[in-house]
């Protein structure tokens, strides 16, 4: 499994998550949530992680952060390197300190990501005294004026309230303050517009647009929304059954996706102009995790897997078809020469 | 919040009410005439009418000024509830009881309270592991074991084979001396529901995202399990320990029977072995009085925890 040919480690990459696996031992069963998932995510850029529901995006991501729910989540193997450090062999002591200062996370779920019995601002002051020298006094200035960054009016007012007392909106961006409080080099957003209406979610990805490139930070995007990721993404994973099944940057990817899953994802968005009677869609449903499909796991819904042996039998393994394009799928050249003809 | 409380109180009159109709329909209508019973066999027509007279059963049931059913409420609104059956004023019986039972049933109950909530913390903190796993079966075990065999293993062993308590309540003992033991043996067996109980609810809180929230600041486990899982922990915590507390004033029947702790526990068997519905009476009453009370603290305390309870 060792000639796979990941990114590798550059001065302009920030983390890079190297054949990280992660499963869920539930008595008898192992759920393969991620497997042997590897990227590379650059200083200062935004990298999005796309996906169906339970494909994995939310797993990779808690493993980066080490908070893959215990006992029953286990990672496995591989490495995550972040500032020349493995973070898998981190002691826990070690990691706390990562956590929240140098990557931070926020969630999908707003209303019930913040603690409802105490004040919001409690609540960013805590994490602003972890992880930094200041008096509780500071910490409160501090706590107001990011208040005010992520576009809440009244601050001053605001952070002596309650979780409850605000929309989705708002505790979602007192999530981003929270976040961004101690200014980490990675801030991991697991859909964190999922939740909430339409107009709320260009807001909330026009301020994390912002504060990106304020403190010049890296965001890991977790979304299954592709139109979220064509404006917002500099590069790109797409995963399918807890495996990544193409990296790109994110204009040749959507220009020119190779994996076959990829390509059924953007033929089922809706279009301006489009004058059918219905979108097309992926046929089948997503796997199992407990009962993958034998080789590829995306054959049975594949156009061309569904009845070729290979495809059946072997899985593909994520690899290198031109400059920076990665596709696990057997026919990823055929397909790219193809179009070249057309 | 005082406009909630008088509201609230207010509310309890009705409920009053209805305890003080449901006992005069259980104790006097079901109950019937007690007189004969009272007087014994043999008794003379005169000695039955004293008693009639002396427990007002000569009065009309109802549609009198002084009938039965109006001095049933009287006598409860009063606290006068006459006498018991060896002559003595239930109220001077109750105030002597209730001393001893407290004694017993009042360390008890918070050191079982306080030993069972920092233990689920602790077995929270390791939940899945091998120490969480031989908790939880000592738990189940201990509550699988009968009540009683706790206290005869304590009386047994404890007081009479190894002599460190004494086995039996007596007039020249301190009360700190005669409550010892049977303030342990409901510790020990009142521990494994409790911890179990609280455990569950401490695991129930520790899959709330704002958990993971908390340690994706880098909080430390301590610091998430006693700080936030704590706070939201104390709604079922607090509706189980304030609501325990009315039973706290009944004492223990079990208990105090075996170690002859004269508290109201003893008052009430003895009350139901020789059908003392007087007794029983004020009890039943004294205590739905004290549960609507506490039901009300309750929910005083939950807005004292929980920002989103807001009393008005």
């Amino acid at each position: 499994m060792n000639v796979r040919s990941i990114p590798k480690q550059n001065n302009g990459t920030l983390l890079s998550v190297e054949n990280v696996s992660t499963y869920f031992f539930t008595g008898e069963d192992v759920v393969k949530a991620v497997q042997d998932v590897g990227f590379s995510i650059k200083k200062g850029k935004t990298f999005a992680l796309v996906g169906e529901s339970g494909c994995g995006k939310s797993v990779t991501a808690l493993s980066i952060m080490r908070l893959v729910p215990a006992p029953q989540g286990k990672i496995v193997g591989g490495e995550i390197i972040f500032n020349r450090q493995n973070l898998l062999a981190l002691r826990e002591k070690d990691m706390r300190h990562v956590r929240g200062n140098e990557i931070s996370m926020i969630f999908q779920e707003p209303m019930t990501s913040l603690n409802p019995v105490f004040t919001v601002g409690n609540q960013i002051v805590e994490a602003i005294k972890l992880h930094q020298k200041k008096t509780k006094s500071q910490a409160w200035a501090d706590a107001v004026e990011l208040l005010g960054k992520v576009g809440i009016s009244d601050p001053a007012q605001r952070v002596r309230q309650y979780p409850h007392q605000m929309s989705g909106g708002m505790r979602q961006r007192i999530m981003i303050a929270m976040a961004v409080s101690c200014e980490p080099s990675l801030l991991i957003a697991d859909e964190p517009t999922t939740a909430l209406d339409v107009t709320i979610q260009a807001q909330i990805l026009d301020l994390l647009d912002n504060l990106q490139e304020q403190n010049r930070m890296s965001i890991l995007l977790i979304t299954h929304d592709l139109s979220v990721v064509a404006e917002r993404a500099d590069d790109v994973a797409v995963m399918y059954a807890s495996r990544i099944v193409e990296v790109a940057d994110s204009q040749s990817l959507f220009a020119e996706p190779l994996h076959p899953y990829t390509q059924g994802l953007l033929k089922s968005l809706p279009r301006l102009g489009f004058s059918g009677k219905r979108l097309p869609t992926i046929s089948g449903a997503v796997p199992d995790p407990l009962r993958f499909p034998s080789g590829c796991k995306f054959h049975p819904r594949c156009p061309i897997g569904c009845s070729d042996r290979r495809c059946q039998t072997v899985e593909p393994i994520l690899r290198e078809v031109e400059a920076g394009r990665y596709v696990a799928c057997w026919y990823a050249e055929d397909r790219k020469q193809s179009s070249e003809r057309e | 919040m005082t406009a909630y409380i008088i509201r609230r109180l207010l509310y309890t009159i009705p409920i009053v009410f209805g305890v003080l109709l449901l006992t005069f329909v259980l104790f006097t209508l079901i109950g019937g005439d007690i007189s004969l019973e009272i007087a014994g066999k043999g008794a003379t027509q005169e000695t039955i009418d004293d008693i009639r007279r002396e427990y007002g059963l000569n009065k009309p049931l109802f549609l009198a000024w002084d009938s039965q059913f109006i001095n049933h409420f009287k006598s409860a609104l009063t606290f006068d509830f006459g006498r018991s059956r060896d002559r003595e004023l239930i109220i001077d019986k109750i105030k002597r009881g209730v001393g001893p039972s407290l004694a017993l049933t009042v360390p008890m109950f918070f050191c079982v309270v306080i030993i069972s909530v920092s233990l689920a913390l602790v077995v929270a903190f390791v939940r899945g592991s091998v120490w969480d796993t031989l908790a939880v079966f000592i738990c189940v075990a201990g509550m699988s074991i009968p009540y009683l065999s706790f206290i005869l293993f304590g009386q047994y062993f404890l007081a009479y084979k190894w002599g460190i308590f004494p086995v039996f309540f007596s007039p020249d003992l301190t009360m700190a001396q005669y409550v010892a033991l049977p303030v342990l043996i409901g510790i020990v067996a009142g521990l494994g529901g409790n911890l179990r109980f609280y455990r569950t609810v401490m695991l129930d809180e520790m899959r709330s995202d704002y958990v993971r929230t908390a340690f994706a600041k880098g909080l430390n486990t301590r610091r998430v399990l006693f700080k936030h899982v704590l706070k939201n922990a104390m709604i079922p915590i607090i509706t189980r320990v304030v609501l325990a507390i009315p039973f706290l004033f009944l004492g223990s029947l079990l208990l105090e029977r075996f170690f002859g702790i004269p508290g109201l526990g003893h008052m009430m068997i003895e009350a139901i072995g020789s059908r003392d519905y007087f007794v029983i009476n004020a009890m039943t009453y004294i205590s739905a009085i004290l549960f609507v009370l506490f039901n009300l603290i309750t929910d005083i305390c939950y807005s004292l925890v929980d920002p989103r309870i807001s009393l008005e």
